[in-house]
């Protein structure tokens, strides 16, 4: 049974705080795709592309596009931390293995590493709605909810970054999930046209199947001020997977390291 | 009241599939020892320091360290480990002296106390100098030498060394032994592994000699000479007429390639007798070594 659930332990912010640390040491670098990011976005897309759209639903391009710029950082941010940051730290560095050295465990060590996750999913669509709301592209007070939403969103791709983590052969194979997943879900997500445009089937299978789907709902009806009928379904459907995948990726992740 | 065994270990198997690394293996370390684990590639060494280090669950036998369960107690007994693994594992991310503190705070030590042990550990390992110097301009020694640092960052009861000077120069080596010995002499229990038997006999005051999953000899150097190779070992030139000889002598011999070993302990008289009857080439004498007991009880096939 000891092996079925995992339980982490709240000693696992030791190791967030490492990569935390290790962030800060080199916030320059770090610092730089959420700003540069939304402002290549916004001119070539919201307002390049945006002067033959127009409106979208009757939104201006600008504001239909901004919520969905900032799930994909959401999206993006913690995906490619808990896959490729990851498994170098775990294959390569062997800092898992030095960790686990210690008092803390292996759940410990992934429960860290899966709030990092979240914790910069925060720290770059905090960045970025900067940006947006210096060019007016979200409205405000309710846009900062998308704060704390960042970080549920963030841990939820953290986990299922670190699923694949947890399985994949090599660093390599890592691109499988990248390009098979991530950027079809970037396409079709409601995140540049809506959903509505869509064969009806594949437009049931966003609204069930797709993460970024959720997120651009819930981060759309923020920004805009405006609740979807789907913002609360979306809302729960991300918190419910989030826990599914914390906990599955821990398994997961103990399964391949605990040898 | 007698005294409690570090480790304690009875009939320990570990299995990999259909592979048995460790194939019922008992041994107990006491408090102050320096214990050796010596043996080909693919012995079970390392599979056993992992099995001690809470990190790799063993299949069947029973393991107690400092008297619990390492299934039961892995973070009571971890918190007083320190482990020095054959591979370098140092955090590339961060500097030296930052590589410390970060560990200490996986240990839970207080940030103040961290830094002060951390200098007093940097100047321990001679690496004062490199306090703020990233890990990757670190040559070889230095960064086992950091590692032997971190390990006892947490001023743990039981080291355990995994080939702590696997690929060091002699220079690098020496300074390392001078370090361990230093341990030693404050009274740290150590378990060590090591292909390097000089270094065992060196270190070492009781050793097991590992094979396929087995131990089979358990001793003091000293005593694993005396018992398995003889006080004094004659080499001499490998010819039908000098085995004919040592047959006739009644003499314990073994043949290595163009060499014969003899092991008596009475090595000039077996010198004097061969040079009298039986035209050897060349002939010296030297004393047994663990690498004699090492060879004869594992052969000399290769591993890997």
């Amino acid at each position: 049974m000891r092996d079925m659930i995992p339980c982490p332990t709240w000693s696992g912010w030791k190791v967030w705080k490492r990569n935390w640390d290790v962030f800060f040491k080199t916030y320059k670098v770090n610092f730089l795709p959420p700003f540069v990011e939304p402002l290549l976005y916004l001119l070539a897309i919201g307002y390049g592309l945006g002067m033959f759209v127009g409106e979208i639903e009757g939104i201006p391009y600008v504001l239909y596009i901004a919520p969905a710029l900032l799930s994909i950082s959401m999206m993006n941010s913690a995906f490619f931390e808990c896959t490729y940051s990851s498994f170098v730290r775990m294959f390569y560095q062997k800092t898992f293995d030095a960790m686990i050295s210690t008092p803390l465990s292996i759940e410990d060590v992934i429960a860290g590493e899966l709030l990092w996750g979240a914790t910069r999913s925060l720290i770059y669509t905090t960045a970025m709605l900067v940006v947006l709301i210096a060019f007016g592209a979200v409205s405000l007070p309710a846009s900062l909810l998308v704060i704390p939403f960042s970080f549920l969103a963030g841990l939820l791709f953290s986990g299922i970054g670190m699923c694949f983590t947890a399985i994949t052969p090599g660093i390599d194979t890592l691109n499988y999930p990248a390009f098979l997943f991530i950027t079809p879900m970037f396409l079709f997500s409601g995140t540049f046209f809506p959903l509505s445009v869509l064969p009806e089937a594949l437009q049931l299978f966003a609204i069930t199947v797709l993460p970024l789907a959720q997120v651009v709902t819930v981060t759309r009806s923020l920004t805009l001020a405006s609740l979807s009928p789907l913002f609360f379904y979306s809302l729960v459907w991300i918190a419910a997977f989030a826990a599914v995948f914390f906990f599955l990726s821990i398994s997961l992740m103990k399964r391949r390291l605990v040898i | 009241m007698a005294v409690q065994p570090i480790i304690e270990a009875q009939n320990l198997r570990k299995e990999f599939g259909a592979l048995r690394a460790v194939d019922g293996i008992s041994f107990s370390v006491m408090p102050g020892e320096v214990f050796g684990f010596l043996g080909p590639n693919g012995a079970g060494k390392t599979t056993t320091m992992k099995m001690i280090e809470c990190v790799s669950p063993r299949t069947a036998g029973n393991l107690s360290v400092f008297g619990s369960d390492v299934d039961t107690h892995p973070r009571e007994i971890k918190r007083w480990l320190g482990v020095v693994p054959q591979e370098t594992n140092l955090d590339p991310d961060f500097t030296c002296f930052e590589n410390l503190l970060v560990f200490a705070r996986y240990f839970g030590i207080a940030a103040a106390d961290a830094r002060i042990r951390a200098e007093e550990l940097l100047s321990f390992v001679q690496l004062s100098e490199k306090r703020d110097v990233a890990i990757e301009k670190l040559s070889g020694g230095m960064k086992r030498r950091l590692i032997l640092a971190r390990a006892l960052v947490n001023s743990p009861k039981l080291l355990i060394l995994d080939e702590p000077t696997i690929g060091l120069d002699p220079q690098a080596r020496h300074l390392m032994w001078e370090k361990l010995k230093a341990l030693q002499a404050a009274g740290n229990t150590i378990v060590l592994t090591t292909h390097y038997l000089e270094e065992a006999e060196r270190l070492c005051n009781r050793l097991v000699i590992m094979d396929r999953g087995k131990i089979l000899v358990e001793g003091a150097p000293g005593d694993l000479v005396r018992r398995y190779a003889g006080e004094d070992v004659v080499e001499v030139d490998h010819t039908p007429q000098v085995v004919g000889c040592l047959q006739e002598m009644g003499a314990r011999f073994e043949v290595f390639g163009d060499m014969i070993e003899v092991f008596s302990d009475h090595p000039k008289e077996v010198a004097t007798q061969l040079l009298a009857t039986c035209n050897p080439g060349r002939i010296f004498v030297r004393r047994g070594s663990l690498e004699d007991v090492f060879l004869s009880l594992t052969g000399r096939a290769l591993r890997d």
